[in-house]
């Protein structure tokens, strides 16, 4: 029928541009559907009800009250619940016993017609406890603590190069020190929520997560069914930042509920619930051990991370994994110890392992430099190493000292009086810092479909999943250019695990993963259509791509983006008020594919990051076990009036390497290196290190 | 959350009377305290009587040169109004500096005076805590109090008032209007509100179930130049960690009148009556404001966790004296 190809000569790519969200408007008018918005007929509402001991078990559950009040339907429990199998995932095993293992931990949902009266229902549920002691605090020194075995996602918890001890002993400057960052939530805006319905033993869910196909398969698993039985739809998602990378307790507790009632069953979080329910980072002990030359020539480099996990499940975070790539030394050492408590299980937030660990070891450096009274950028250039320092694999491609030059520049750091404490205006001390960012940029299998339809369009159907990142429209970007058509001839259709395994949004790997797939399938489909003369045949052409041996062949370098942040500050040490009133960063990540969702992605991880150094902190009650703050008045992220001026830019970076889109991820390098770079700049406005996070007001305060 | 009435009411009469029907009534303002708490079971009414719908929302002149401030008023338009701008600056600033845009928008002049403490043991109905559940005890004391109080409070309770609007009224002499059955009365701010003592379930000197009707400000030139200063942990919408609205009036060199309040240290709004004694008379100097704070301050029982509001306190005292008499420090 009609020619669908445009002459390639005639077009200018889309990759690159700063295209507007294509479903802005959907999303302002509230056309676009979240999960917890979709009307299902006869739908339950389901009201969680959590444990108010951390430790114990369930002594009895009296169901009788609450099942004789208004609208009343159900109470789920572990006596009634369907039995569940592991998924890999203990957490997810809800309401299969009596044992309680962290406070706030699910152990029944009220389920009633109105969510009015579901939460009624669940506020009046008779459940007594016995509660037994608990043990909630991470310490460096708890007899419990052991050496996990990986860190996320499957790095070797230790590593060691040569010989950091005699190093340090024989080094001329030596820095050691410990950091300390909190507990932090993630706190989307879009709090978790499932709407769950069972035809017959086929179930469907719309759930708020990260990525469809994970959940799909977390619910196979579970519920012992072949993956065709389970649809998991995810169109619309408003944010994550880690809290919804897989499967968490909302999606199990609809689907039981839908299941014992058959019917269709919603479960939506409150902000507070998410504090117990869904994730959040673990606070960490760091101790960075830095030995140099006078010049500032690192000689070891030694971090060791104390984190925590819960009793049910390991989770290892990673944090000391960013000092195996980012300076060149002849002696390294990480490692990483793990304490079991009585909490619930941490989980990725953006930039797990290099947000906390990076807060560590940007700011040896800056102690480094202080004390070989070397420019903290020059220290930084001097240890640029050639090879990967722990592996000895190369780059697949390496601009840092790009961006700490142009960042100088950008910021005028060149004018820079690096004594601390000599700034005043007014009542404010001013200071500036810097740091270093880095991310991996690693690729994922992943699946995708192409349809050339006969009136010239396209449909492209892929997992990926939208939370916010743009990624729906970057990859529509993507197609296009692939098949040589402009915006309009593209629908993109993602967040249906119906199209086909495929990454998460997460690692910052979404949408490097999903462009090679949407890619691939697009040249194929490309092919196919040469030998149709470039005419679609009626009932439309269809490719398919995989990329598992793609990625499986990919070559044995090492891939990471990095970045250069440079800020001022200004601290009110009669107060403790510490303000950031500018903020520049510079990253060389590849090819960037749009330029607008770019730059929100990457001033929304600095201005995450700027929170992490002054505000988030999730502040646990050791007798109660929980975290107290949980509510945003209480647990406090950057507000707009937090963030002054701030600035993003990127360097051109070819990379062949990554993929054939030459894409790194950008989700989450933005956070790496903020609070470093404002601790590093509030021990230049005051002369004081802050070497715990946040940087409180008690904390500054003289 | 527990099922309950809504009832509108056109005057100051029937929102009494209807509120003595019902064991368990309270009158609702913006709602965006009370709500939020009946979300959360710490409130459970079984009715609420909406006082936006009284005619309480003007801000009118009254014969002292004073003026009168209506309950209802929103948070908002108190803050916009030309006539508390000029004489008032500390009431619109205190206004400004707390909530957000939204929340003022609905928020009310009674309802923010009784806010409830944002203590997080007194929001979670899992802990005990004195104040919400008498007897159950006070865990904030051993446990998160960073920002609660450091000036009158008790073993039993801890807490402090939320309210910015609240610091900047009692230091401009305020007073609050009250309707008490079929009484009404003026109470001075500075006596409205109580210290927990062992009864920290009761935070007003007034009847349970009164209405606040208005809350007047008297003629007070020395207001005119008055300013309201906030200490939070971020830039906008927190609460403050501490916080003081003043005015100073000098003459030759000395301090001849002064007013003085803290907000965050005290579960009320905290009028400095000694440091204004020790203040009046004194030399404009950096010394006599850092004298007057800490003779304060001497009553000051901090806990571990919240140390830092007694330094806090004291350089934010300092400076917004110096400020405000352009002595330099
Ligand atoms: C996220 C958040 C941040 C906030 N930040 C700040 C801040 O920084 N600074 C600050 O000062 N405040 C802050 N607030 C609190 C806000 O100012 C108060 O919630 C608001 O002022 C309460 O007014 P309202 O009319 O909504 O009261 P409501 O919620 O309607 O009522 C509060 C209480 O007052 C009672 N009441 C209401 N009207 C009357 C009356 N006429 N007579 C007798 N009793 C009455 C009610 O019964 C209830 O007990 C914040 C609130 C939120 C939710
Ligand atoms: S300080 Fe007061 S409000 Fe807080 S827990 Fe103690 S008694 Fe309750």
């Amino acid at each position: 029928m009609t020619s669908t190809l445009d002459p390639a000569t005639t077009r200018t790519p889309l990759m690159g541009q700063g295209i507007n969200r294509l479903d802005a408007i959907a999303k302002v008018t509230g056309e676009a559907r979240y999960s917890g918005e979709y009307p299902l007929d006869g739908m339950i509402y389901g009201w969680v009800v959590q444990a108010p001991i951390a430790k114990g078990r369930i002594r009895d559950i009296s169901p009788a009250s609450t099942l004789s009040m208004p609208g009343v339907l159900a109470v789920l429990d572990y006596r009634n619940a369907p039995r569940l199998s592991d998924a890999g995932d203990s957490e997810l095993l809800l309401l299969q016993g009596d044992r309680v293992y962290y406070r706030g931990e699910a152990v029944a949902v009220v389920l009633a017609q109105s969510l009015e009266q579901a939460r009624a229902g669940a506020d009046a549920l008779d459940v007594s406890y016995l509660a037994e002691s608990h043990d909630v605090l991470l310490r460096a020194d708890h007899p419990d603590m052991y050496t996990p075995e990986l860190v996320n996602p499957n790095f070797p918890s230790a590593s060691n190069v040569g010989d950091v001890d005699a190093a340090l002993a024989a080094a001329e400057v030596v820095i050691d020190r410990v950091y300390a960052t909190p507990a932090e939530h993630n706190n989307p805006m879009e709090p978790h929520a499932t709407t769950a319905h069972w035809n017959g033993d086929t179930l469907l869910v719309f759930d708020s997560n990260q990525g469809a196909s994970s959940v799909q398969m977390s619910l196979c698993r579970l519920f012992d069914l072949p993956r065709s039985a389970v649809q998991v739809k995810s169109e619309y998602v408003g944010g994550g930042f880690g809290a919804k990378g897989s499967a968490r307790p909302p999606v199990v507790l609809a689907s039981m509920a839908a299941r014992l009632l058959g019917r269709p069953v919603r479960v939506t979080l409150t902000r507070q619930q998410m504090f117990a329910m869904v994730g959040y980072r673990t606070p960490t002990i760091q101790q960075v051990r830095l030995g140099s030359d006078w010049s500032g020539r690192l000689q070891a480099l030694d971090h060791l991370a104390y984190s925590q996990t819960s009793k049910i499940l390991e989770f290892a975070e990673q944090t000391a994994v960013v000092s195996r790539m980012m300076y060149a030394t002849p002696n390294l050492r990480t490692a990483h110890r793990l304490l079991p408590l009585d909490v619930p299980t941490p989980r990725w937030m953006r930039a797990p392992g290099e947000a906390p660990g990076s807060f560590a070891l940007e700011s040896a450096m800056d102690e480094l430099a202080q004390a070989c009274n070397v420019d903290p950028i020059e220290l930084r250039i001097r240890n640029e190493p050639d090879l990967e320092p722990d592996s000895g694999r190369p780059f697949s491609s390496r601009n840092l000292v790009a961006c700490l030059r142009e960042g100088a520049r950008r910021f005028g750091w060149d004018d820079r009086d690096p004594r601390p404490a000599i700034r005043q205006d007014g009542r404010w001390r001013i200071g500036s810092g810097m740091a270093s960012s880095t991310y991996p940029a690693r690729n994922a299998p992943s699946t995708c479909q192409v349809q050339a339809r006969s009136d010239g369009t396209f449909e492209v159907r892929i997992t990926a999943s939208d939370i916010g990142t743009g990624a729906r429209t970057a990859l529509t970007q993507i197609a296009a250019d692939a098949l040589r058509v402009e915006l309009d001839r593209v629908e993109l259709r993602i967040g249906d695990s119906d199209f086909g395994p495929a990454m998460i949004a997460g690692g910052s790997m979404g949408t490097a993963s999903w462009s090679w797939a949407v890619v691939k399938a697009c040249r194929d489909l490309l092919g196919q259509l040469d030998m149709h003369s470039g005419a679609v045949p009626a009932g439309g052409l269809l490719a398919r791509a995989d990329t598992k041996d793609d990625v499986a062949a990919q070559a044995d370098v090492t891939r990471h983006a990095f970045g250069a942040q440079f800020l001022e500050v200004a601290v009110d040490i009669r107060t403790g008020e510490v303000r950031v009133p500018r903020m520049i960063g510079v990253f060389a990540a590849g090819h960037i594919v749009n330029a607008r969702t770019a730059r929100s992605q990457l001033i929304g991880g600095m201005i995450m990051g700027l929170g992490m150094a002054l505000l988030e902190e999730s502040l646990m009650d050791l007798r109660f076990g929980d975290y107290l703050n949980h509510d945003l008045a209480g647990y406090h992220v950057a507000s707009n009036a937090d963030v002054r001026s701030i600035e993003v830019s990127w360097i051109d970076e070819q990379d062949d390497q990554t993929n054939p889109s030459g894409i790194k991820g950008i989700g989450e390098i933005g956070i790496v290196g903020t609070a470093a770079a404002i601790a590093n700049a509030v021990w230049h406005a005051t002369g004081r290190r802050q070497r715990t996070l946040p940087i409180r007001p008690d904390r500054v305060i003289s | 959350m527990r099922e309950f009435g809504y009832q509108q009411v056109s005057d100051v009469e029937t929102a009494v009377a209807t509120l003595a029907t019902s064991a368990d009534a309270r009158y609702l303002g913006g709602g965006t305290n009370l709500v939020d708490l009946m979300k959360l079971g710490v409130e459970t009414p079984e009715l609420l009587i909406d006082v936006t719908t009284l005619p309480l929302t003007d801000i009118s002149e009254t014969a002292d040169g004073g003026v009168l401030i209506g309950a209802a008023v929103r948070n908002s338009d108190l803050a916009a109004n030309p006539v508390i701008r000029q004489r008032y600056p500390a009431v619109a600033q205190a206004v400004l500096a707390g909530a957000s845009g939204q929340l003022r928008n609905l928020a009310t002049t009674g309802g923010n005076l009784m806010q409830r403490t944002r203590c997080s043991y007194f929001t979670d109905v899992t802990k005990p805590c004195n104040k919400r559940a008498p007897g159950s005890g006070c865990p904030a004391r051993d446990g998160e109090h960073h920002n609660l109080a450091i000036l009158g409070a008790s073993e039993h309770c801890i807490a402090t008032s939320p309210s910015d609007l609240a610091v900047a009224l009692v230091a401009l002499d305020a007073v609050v209007h009250v309707r008490e059955g079929d009484s009404a009365r003026a109470v001075p701010l500075t006596e409205f509100r109580r210290l927990p003592g062992d009864r920290p379930d009761l935070e007003t000197t007034v009847e349970p179930g009164a209405l606040i009707t208005g809350v007047s400000l008297p003629g007070l030139p020395i207001a005119a130049a008055s300013r309201y200063r906030k200490v939070r942990e971020r830039a906008s919408y927190a609460f403050a960690i501490g916080s003081i609205a003043a005015a100073v009036e000098v003459s030759g060199g000395l301090v001849t009148d002064c007013r003085i309040a803290w907000g965050a240290v005290a579960a009320v709004p905290w009028r400095a009556t000694r440091a204004e004694a020790m203040l009046r008379g004194k030399p404009v100097a950096i010394e006599s404001f850092a004298a007057a704070a800490d003779a304060e301050l001497t009553a000051a029982e901090p806990l571990e966790g919240n140390a830092y509001k007694v330094a806090l306190i004291r350089n934010v005292t300092v400076e917004l004296l110096a400020e405000l008499t352009g002595a330099s420090r």
